[in-house]
């Protein structure tokens, strides 16, 4: 089966900046791909030359086995820009009548897309009284239209409360449980780590990491810490078993090891229970894993 | 089709709450009452009928009118899109830029011609109230309107291109109101500037014809006003009237407003989001 986004050595420069640099990636039906990175790391360049918005200097991208930007693209290709704006003298219902009308599809269904969004109450309201989350769900809203194949979304979440992130998600897996390939940049991580298959990070044009999480923990190697209370007393006979660790403030000891001595220092650790009062075990988290592939190249 | 009709209803919506229908209706009434009953004294004199008159003034009141209308409409419809951020994602639906062109066209379209059958309207209804010979203009004043949308949809026209080209709301109101001066102002003023020093040699006989017909405005009243043989109640560069055949003229306001969608299209698909 062709994937539904095929994207092989893409190149894309404004002017003197190389905005893309060789970036490939690959995105099957019912994937769900989450793209980090700073501002100005290519992120929205690369997803408005996947729209057929803008052109690029290098390479091939096919959307839905189509060159992006081509009207069979574009039926089968849906949108939610970052700061979704709408025309402030239309209603919610106007604006999703207008937006089923250029899809092709019947203008009744606007109501029942605003239900699923959670907006019907407002349907009826110019969206000029929106709040910036109530624009969002809008804009989420005419994702919706007519099952297409490749969901694009620009920050997604942004503007939205954690209950309705979490309705955002759970939208999102029905649509990729039915095909439709998903393609989203995000700044929350945390979000990003649950609900995705793979996460690709773009820095300075370049896609410079690749992978599930699980990949991603792996190549980046990162130390574990250890957090370790000492029993009531006992805090020199610790500081002197664990020469290496960091005294804090708060009467914390900190130690940290590479993942393959993990095991071996828990050990350590254990053999002196009486001492300890309490341990922490903290994996590398995605904020670091983020930093430590987008940094690489000297930022 | 269906794109386009979808486009002109939410444009037309749109123009309804920012209050444009109400305003171009309510200019066009204003100012036709005013001419007609300005208007109304020298009928008898002339041997024609009353509303052959009015539409004699309305003509003259249109050239000025309906592309200020047109300009006003149109100056906002695509560099309003890409300020207010709703092109991207409009441009990255199934509709292609000629669609949305032709959605707005039609909405604005509608517009003028609700203004001009009111004002024009109203005008007429005083002329027959007081001389009810008048309805024998009724010709001319059905010709009036449909050439007026015909005006509107070049400078409607020639207003999405300079919205284009300009990408910012303010510039684009800049440029239109400069094409309003030119076109429908300094182009007439200059005309005339070259008769009265020509003294009736070789620009008035050969130059101008071709000067009224390459200008919409210019074309609107000489059509008007040689197709209603009012030329002897028309004053100004409308007295030129008689010397173009009426085809010439018509022709001029058909092609006009195709060159000017055209013009807008190809500075449309330039605007990239």
């Amino acid at each position: 089966m062709t994937p539904t986004l095929k994207i092989s050595r893409l190149t894309k420069r404004f002017g003197e900046v190389e905005a893309l640099k060789a970036v490939s990636l690959t995105l099957e039906a019912g994937r769900r791909a989450a793209l980090l990175g700073h501002n100005g790391a290519g992120k929205s360049t690369l997803m408005k030359i996947v729209l057929g918005l803008i052109r690029y200097d290098g390479g091939d991208v096919t959307v839905c086995g189509v060159a992006p930007g081509s009207p069979a693209a574009r039926a089968q290709v849906a949108y939610l820009p970052e700061n979704v704006a709408f025309h402030p003298a239309l209603t919610g219902e106007e604006q999703l009548r207008h937006y089923l009308a250029m899809r092709g599809e019947s203008p009744k269904q606007a109501m029942a897309l605003l239900a699923r969004v959670g907006l019907e109450k407002a349907a009826r309201r110019r969206i000029g009284t929106y709040s910036k989350g109530m624009r969002q769900r809008v804009g989420l809203a005419q994702t919706l239209i007519g099952r297409p194949r490749l969901l694009v979304l620009d920050e997604p979440t942004s503007g939205l409360d954690p209950v309705s992130r979490r309705d955002f998600y759970d939208l999102l897996d029905g649509l990729s449980a039915e095909g439709t390939a998903i393609l989203l940049s995000s700044h929350v991580l945390t979000e990003v780590e649950a609900r995705t298959d793979r996460i690709l990070i773009l820095s300075g044009g370049e896609l410079v990491a690749e992978g599930t999480l699980a990949d991603l923990r792996g190549r980046a190697a990162l130390p574990i810490s250890f957090l370790v209370r000492a029993a009531h007393a006992h805090a020199p006979s610790l500081t002197a078993a664990f020469p290496d660790a960091v005294a804090g403030g708060d009467g914390l000891l900190r130690l940290s090891c590479a993942q393959a001595e993990k095991l071996p220092l828990l050990a350590r650790i254990a053999a002196l229970a009486s001492d300890v009062a309490d341990l922490d075990v903290i994996p590398p988290s995605l904020e670091d894993i983020y930093s430590h592939f987008s940094r690489r190249d000297g930022q | 089709m269906n794109r386009i009709l979808a486009t002109a209803i939410s444009e037309f919506r749109i123009a309804f709450r920012n209050r444009w229908v109400s305003i171009a209706t309510g200019m066009m009434v204003l100012f036709a009452l005013v001419l007609a009953a300005a208007g109304a004294a020298p009928t008898g004199d002339v041997g024609v009928d009353g509303l052959s008159v009015t539409v004699a003034s309305l003509t003259s009141l249109a050239v000025y009118l309906v592309p200020l209308l047109a300009l006003l409409m149109s100056f906002d419809a695509v560099a309003g899109e890409v300020e207010r951020g709703t092109l991207p994602l409009l441009l990255t639906y199934p509709v292609s830029r000629l669609q949305i062109l032709l959605g707005k066209l039609l909405a604005h379209l509608v517009i003028l011609a609700l203004a001009v059958t009111l004002g024009y309207g109203s005008a007429a209804l005083l002329a027959v109230w007081s001389d009810a010979e008048a309805i024998r203009g009724l010709g001319s004043l059905w010709r009036l309107i449909w050439s007026s949308v015909l005006l509107g949809a070049t400078f409607l026209g020639a207003g999405y291109a300079l919205s284009a080209l300009a990408r910012r709301p303010s510039g684009a109101a800049g440029f239109t109101i400069a094409l309003w001066l030119v076109a429908v102002v300094l182009y007439d003023l200059a005309l005339l500037a070259l008769i009265v020093s020509d003294g009736g040699g070789a620009f008035t006989t050969q130059a101008l014809p071709v000067a009224l017909l390459a200008n919409p405005a210019d074309a609107f009243r000489v059509f008007n006003l040689s197709a209603a043989e009012a030329v002897a109640v028309a004053g100004g560069i409308g007295g030129a009237a008689g010397a173009i055949p009426l085809w010439q003229s018509a022709a001029s306001l058909f092609l006009w407003p195709l060159a000017a969608i055209a013009l807008a299209v190809t500075a449309f698909r330039k605007v990239t989001p």
